[in-house]
């Protein structure tokens, strides 16, 4: 039987405080009959390796509505061409993993997902190299690869696979800093019974646009869990996809982000569920604070007719912590069969307000701390989970600094 | 010894668009071991006072002095105050998302300690005050607020109180909405408090059933902004007979 849950609140209303200026929460659960999909089938190109297949985007699509395309500095309408100081790449990983730097002809490219929307395929189409990290079956890492990837100033486009053989398993981190316009495509392939954790920070330099798509391909019984890390950039627009190769896989989906005045950070995933006896879980929570800033999630979860035993669910909290921040926060379910375990998702958005403030300051907490606490707090249970201990502390040390920023310049 | 002097109060609000006078002078002292309780209609400034005392940015001073042992509490901010030994039972107490009851009390008896309290007593010392309250262990893995009954936001402000030890605790209506098991409850809590001798009690409430369980050394009865007349317990029970029509025909303000 089908298990549908929908349970969007606007929890600003019970916090006492006026919702933040124009934010929106909203969901949907469809159960169709027919084989059509509306969440395949709204974007407006089909998906293509190929940028001269889309349309320069106007901004009015259903996939862009809410990105300032003005602020892609080109990425979409081909006049961001790429720089010889675009991105450094460094790539630090155990002994057994390869890593090699491969052309576009390489069979190995594309497994994992096409691009969707014209970005990427911009991507795809400008790369000049495609990093492969492939981890032979059976390998058990006991140390995290990491992959560094530091933006020179310039535009870049890249590629990057990632590949775990089956019953291999791996930690992977991967740390965005410096300034960059870069778009990119990033696959994760893996095999059956493998098992990734990948941890994706996004931690840029203010300037910085960022636009990817990630695909992951999960193979029978394997498990992929991945924690995208969003902190910094002007413009952070990432887009997890998920499908599965085989029955028994898992995905673990956790983000976190905090968006600061001026930023615009855009997560949308596609779960799709085109297997049977596979689980997805998705958890994104995000801070806001100061003037403009702007976050915006999207959850998509396809559950398809042949995906019987399907067990999912979706989660998305914000928590606006000053006037001025905005989030779109938009959870879609979208059921073909009604044999499956489970399906839900929630979506609130609450507010830190002069009230809260009041009742622990009223406590003798200091108003720094006040924040740091419910921030802290809001977060914690995500970043427990993470299980890499340095980066656990840098994303405490990290989260920290942010509300710096804001004691500083507020009260 | 503990006093709190409230000294010509005058006390202001911006409702719509407008600036109205609330508190019009009032006069109060609370020694230590003293309980005093401040009785009023709707209206009539009673929360005002309370929230004025802990300093809610909502209302603004523009007249008189308050002391805490001769130091300007006017000139504190919030957490000053309250690391200063005054204590605000809120009648509304708000949700936080995203911190535990654990986390709260003892973030909260941190910055009022001056020191972190040690694990293992600690731990004990909350379990046992819960215990006293009627509170389940489960509450203090709750979100502060979030989805409480009435009376488990009193208990929650009540267990506060015992931890937190203030010199002056002011209760604001914390009687409203409890039935008559939950107000035994949190009265006992308070007087516990209060049997220390190591504290002022500023009770304000509008009804006289929650002084059959918390006995007040001095009755206030307050009135469109001011304390419009002080006595004894025996106050209390004409207030209880005759009710406040006697002091509402010069017309009420809006809190």
């Amino acid at each position: 039987m089908a298990e549908a849950q929908n349970s969007p609140t606007l929890d600003s209303a019970r916090a006492g405080g006026p919702p933040s200026v124009g934010s929106t929460t909203a969901g949907s659960i469809a159960v169709a009959a027919a084989a059509e999909s509306t969440v395949a089938t709204r974007m407006s190109a089909p998906p293509s390796f190929d940028v001269a297949d889309f349309p320069v985007p106007h901004g009015r699509e259903e996939e862009w509505r809410f990105t300032p395309l003005e602020r892609l500095r080109g990425l979409h309408d081909g006049t961001a061409v790429a720089t010889g100081a675009g991105v450094k790449v460094d790539v630090q990983a155990p002994e057994g993993v390869t890593v090699e730097a491969v052309g576009r002809d390489d069979a190995r490219l594309g497994r994992a997902g096409i691009p969707v929307d014209r970005v990427a395929a911009q991507a795809y189409s400008s790369f000049e190299a495609a990093g492969v990290i492939t981890v032979p079956r059976e390998t058990v890492l006991t140390e995290p690869i990491r992959v560094a990837v530091h933006g020179e100033g310039g535009v870049a486009y890249g590629h990057q696979i990632i590949e775990l053989g089956a019953f291999a398993e791996a930690v992977v981190v991967i740390d965005h800093t410096g300034d960059a316009v870069l778009a990119a495509n990033v696959e994760y392939v893996l095999g059956d019974g493998a098992k990734l954790t990948v941890v994706s920070v996004q931690d840029w330099d203010d300037r910085a646009v960022h636009v990817a798509q990630h695909n992951a391909l999960i193979g029978r019984d394997a498990t992929f869990k991945s924690f995208v890390v969003t902190f910094g950039g002007d413009l952070v627009r990432l887009h997890p996809r998920i499908a599965y190769a085989g029955p028994g896989g898992e995905a673990e989906l956790f983000g976190l982000y905090f968006t600061d005045a001026g930023q615009h950070q855009e997560h949308r995933l596609l779960v799709d569920h085109n297997t049977p006896h596979c689980k997805s879980n998705v958890a994104y929570k995000g801070a806001l604070q100061g003037e403009g800033a702007h976050a915006v999630w999207i959850g998509d979860v396809l559950i398809e007719a042949k995906a019987e035993g399907t067990d999912t669910y979706e989660l998305n909290r914000n928590l606006v912590l000053t006037d001025g921040a905005r989030v779109d926060s938009v959870p879609n379910l979208e059921i073909e069969t009604g044999e499956i375990v489970g399906a839900g998702h929630a979506s609130a958005t609450g507010r830190f307000d002069d009230e809260q403030l009041f009742y622990l300051m009223a406590r003798g907490i200091p108003a720094n701390e006040a924040r740091r606490l419910v921030v802290r707090g809001f977060f914690a249970e995500l970043v427990q989970q993470i299980g890499v201990d340095d980066i656990e502390q840098r994303l405490l040390t990290k989260i920290d600094e942010e509300l710096e920023t804001v004691s500083g310049s507020g009260r | 010894m503990a006093t709190l002097e409230i000294h010509d109060l005058h006390v202001t609000v911006e409702a719509d668009n407008a600036t109205k006078e609330i508190l019009k002078g009032v006069d109060l002292t609370v020694k230590q071991g003293e309980t005093h309780a401040i009785m009023g209609p709707n209206g009539s400034g009673k929360s005002t006072l309370a929230y004025s005392l802990a300093g809610h940015p909502k209302y603004t001073i523009t007249g008189g002095t308050v002391t805490l042992d001769g130091e300007d509490v006017l000139e504190m901010s919030v957490d000053e105050r309250a690391r200063a030994g005054l204590f605000l039972a809120m009648q509304y107490p708000v949700e936080i998302p995203g911190v535990s009851v654990s986390n709260f009390l003892r973030t909260s008896a941190t910055a009022i300690r001056g020191e972190a309290p040690k694990l293992r007593t600690w731990v004990k010392e909350v379990k046992e005050a819960m215990q006293r309250l009627n509170m389940d262990p489960s509450f203090a893995e709750r979100n502060v607020n979030e989805g409480f009954s009435g009376g488990e936001k009193k208990r929650h402000e009540i267990l506060q109180l015992e931890l937190l030890k203030p010199k002056i605790a002011i209760l604001d209506e914390t009687d409203s909405g409890l039935d008559v098991d939950a107000l035994r409850i949190v009265s006992e809590g308070v007087n516990r408090v209060r049997e220390s001798g190591e504290v002022g009690t500023l009770l304000i409430t509008h009804y006289t059933r929650i002084l059959r369980y918390i006995k007040p050394d001095h009755v206030h009865v307050f009135s469109a902004g001011r304390i419009v007349e002080s006595g004894g317990p025996e106050l209390a029970d004409k207030l209880e007979n005759e009710g406040y029509e006697a002091y509402t025909t010069k017309g009420g303000v809006s809190e």
